[in-house]
């Protein structure tokens, strides 16, 4: 058990960091700081990704030299993956950081709980 | 007939393609184009589905030049091809009868943006329903979600913005954990295609090992898909995002939204991991205690609830909870059942919120339940409507409700004792309080007291003819008929949801 988790540390490492980012993305209170939880998440994803797709002693699958053995490369489809789920990851963060603006301008606060107090304020 | 079979990929083509042809499109256009493409869809789907039940097997299509274990593939079977063609109905539908909303509610220059998320929200939804490839699942449930996040802000208030954001926190948790749950996937079997997983996994459990890391995997997805489809602790954003966003959104998002993320599940269930296996790793077995939670305190927090869009929506938690009540019990009959309650809620929630705008404009667009007395008279039609969605959802026989709540039933019956006890009971409590609180509202809507035309602070009640909104009572009716229609013709749909699972495997 010791022993293949040192043999993982990456993918140890990578766990760790995402308990790390989707706690902050749950229980934290300020929005840019959840925002920050969502990529460190997110990344934490990629680095397993990239942890299991590396093989020890092998290059990035281009083709130079005219090496063309399967044996010389990495398993290319795991960095396909992060480069996907990076496109994603961005366009969320986008997306949360325009409603952080926007809630911004209107409340002059990036405190959660506060602005669902304002609303419940206004109803009334 | 070959041809018949590129319909899946054609559609979601169309409504991709016409996400990014709206933008450049004004909005009588935008509007004008996204009624043609449901309406494309939903032919193509209609004749997908009658040669798919004329043929009787499901097959691959492949997308690009790369042959199975590599490539990317689109699967189409009787349960997909029924399941596109109903959404894009209740879409439709839902479309139509909030269209006087869109014009009033959305700035002018911004309602060609709706259209655009209306688009990539059927495409999204299409692909979830047809795809054969997890990674390409996770990517659509992306755009579900950042369209759907869309549709809760165009209108913008504080509310919506608010509503918007604690949507967004709590989906990206739930894409997160998916995300991490398939690449945990991928990494024990070397595969994205769901059919080439099933196959690995079925050896892998069999030699025993990675059984941890497998738990540990299809536990993330079915966390995942549940915070994303609101099930009961999860549902906190939901509220909000139902009861202040314009009204399509609000029929969209509880009827068709969170529904796809549940059949993406019940996908993975068959498809991905193998039925058996889930049921002997007892995860359903959590599923199966939130689901019961949430079918009791959906509906006791929809009883305390004093706007009707509010309570609406959270009679949607509970409505949610029934369906994985339903995949919890571990049997193909619950499945079964779940799927039936699928169709029977987005048929009937839709038909809820439509009916409920027209009350409220009826009532000086007050959504209080005071303001709302006698509103049933003031607009005869939404109060027909809203009357029969109300039955549906407690239960009278006709409806749909009824029928998904006996298959419920048959289901937990054909269970052991400890399942069946929890669900019969819990079904029982959930009947009576979803009688409580629809009732209460149908009488309110009822009470004679204030028939005539009475101000209130949010502006003037008015009488609204049924010639008035041809479109929208139009609707209505077209609602009321898919419900009943439903729940008259429950065995043949029951068949073909048996038919359709029986072709997942």
């Amino acid at each position: 058990m010791g022993g293949n988790l040192l043999a993982n540390y990456g993918e140890a490492v990578a766990m760790i960091l995402f308990g790390i980012g989707f706690s902050n993305l749950l229980l934290q209170k300020n929005l840019i700081k959840k925002i920050i939880g969502l990529n460190i998440m997110d990344t934490a994803t990629y680095l397993f990704l990239a942890e299991k797709g590396y093989i020890a002693g092998r290059v990035a699958p281009i083709v130079v030299d005219n090496v063309t053995s399967v044996e010389a490369y990495i398993n290319p489809v795991p960095s396909g993956l992060v480069l996907t789920g990076i496109v994603v990851s961005v366009s969320v963060t986008a997306l949360m950081l325009s409603l952080t603006i926007r809630l911004y301008r209107r409340y002059h606060t990036l405190d959660m709980d506060e602005i669902s107090t304002m609303l419940k304020k206004e109803d009334q | 007939m070959e041809f018949i079979r590129n319909f899946p990929f054609f559609s979601i083509l169309l409504s991709l393609g016409s996400g990014v042809l709206t933008s450049i499109m004004n909005r009588k256009v935008a509007r004008l184009w996204n009624t043609f493409v449901l309406l494309a869809v939903t032919a193509m789907s209609a004749v997908l589905f009658v040669y798919m039940l004329g043929v009787g097997e499901s097959y691959t299509f492949m997308m690009g030049h790369f042959p199975a274990p590599w490539g990317n593939e689109i699967r189409a079977g009787v349960l997909e091809a029924g399941m596109a063609l109903f959404f894009c109905i209740v879409m439709l539908l839902s479309m139509k009868g909030g269209e006087e909303h869109i014009d009033t509610e959305i700035e002018e220059t911004k309602v060609n943006l709706y259209y655009i998320m209306i688009n990539l929200l059927l495409s999204s939804l299409l692909a979830l329903i047809y795809t054969n490839d997890l990674f390409t699942a996770y990517v659509f449930v992306e755009i579900n979600t950042i369209s759907a996040c869309g549709l809760i802000m165009i209108r913008q208030s504080g509310r919506t913005i608010e509503a918007a954001t604690r949507y967004m926190i709590m989906s990206s948790l739930g894409s997160g954990l998916l995300l991490m749950g398939l690449c945990v996937l991928y990494d024990i079997t070397g595969h994205l295609l769901m059919s080439n997983i099933k196959e690995s996994i079925a050896y892998v459990y069999a030699q025993g090992t990675y059984v941890i890391p497998l738990v540990a995997s299809i536990g993330m997805i079915c966390v995942g898909l549940a915070i994303k489809s609101a099930l009961y602790p999860f549902h906190t954003w939901l509220p909000d995002a139902y009861g202040y966003s314009t009204v399509s959104s609000a029929a969209i998002l509880s009827s068709l939204v969170s529904k796809g993320y549940i059949f993406l599940l019940i996908k993975i269930f068959f498809r991905v991991v193998g039925f058996d296996i889930i049921v002997d790793t007892k995860i359903v077995n959590i599923l199966f205690v939130f689901g019961l939670l949430g079918m009791i305190m959906g509906s006791v927090n929809a009883i305390m609830e004093n706007d009707i869009r509010r309570m609406v929506a959270f009679s949607s938690v509970a409505q949610i909870g029934y369906i994985y009540m339903g995949l919890g019990l571990g049997t193909t009959f619950g499945i079964v059942a779940s799927i039936f309650h699928v169709l029977s809620h987005a048929s009937t929630k839709s038909l809820l919120f439509v009916a409920a705008a027209g009350l409220t404009d009826a009532s000086g667009g007050s959504k209080r339940f005071e303001d709302l007395t006698g509103s049933g008279y003031r607009n005869p039609m939404a109060g027909i409507a809203f009357t029969m969605g109300a039955c549906s959802m407690v239960g009278i026989p006709l409806f749909s409700g009824f029928i998904s709540k006996m298959l419920f039933a048959e289901a937990a019956v054909q269970n052991s004792l400890s399942k069946m006890l929890p669900t019969l009971i819990c079904l029982a409590i959930s009947t009576v309080l979803n009688a409580i609180y629809f009732m209460k509202t149908v009488i309110r809507l009822y009470t004679p007291k204030s028939r005539k035309v009475k101000k209130t602070e949010a502006g003037e009640a008015a009488i609204v003819s049924f010639r008035e909104h041809p479109l929208y009572n139009f609707t209505l009716i077209l609602m009321i008929a898919l419900n009943v229609l439903l729940g008259c013709c429950s065995q043949p749909i029951a068949d073909w949801i048996i038919s359709g699972i029986n072709m997942f495997g």
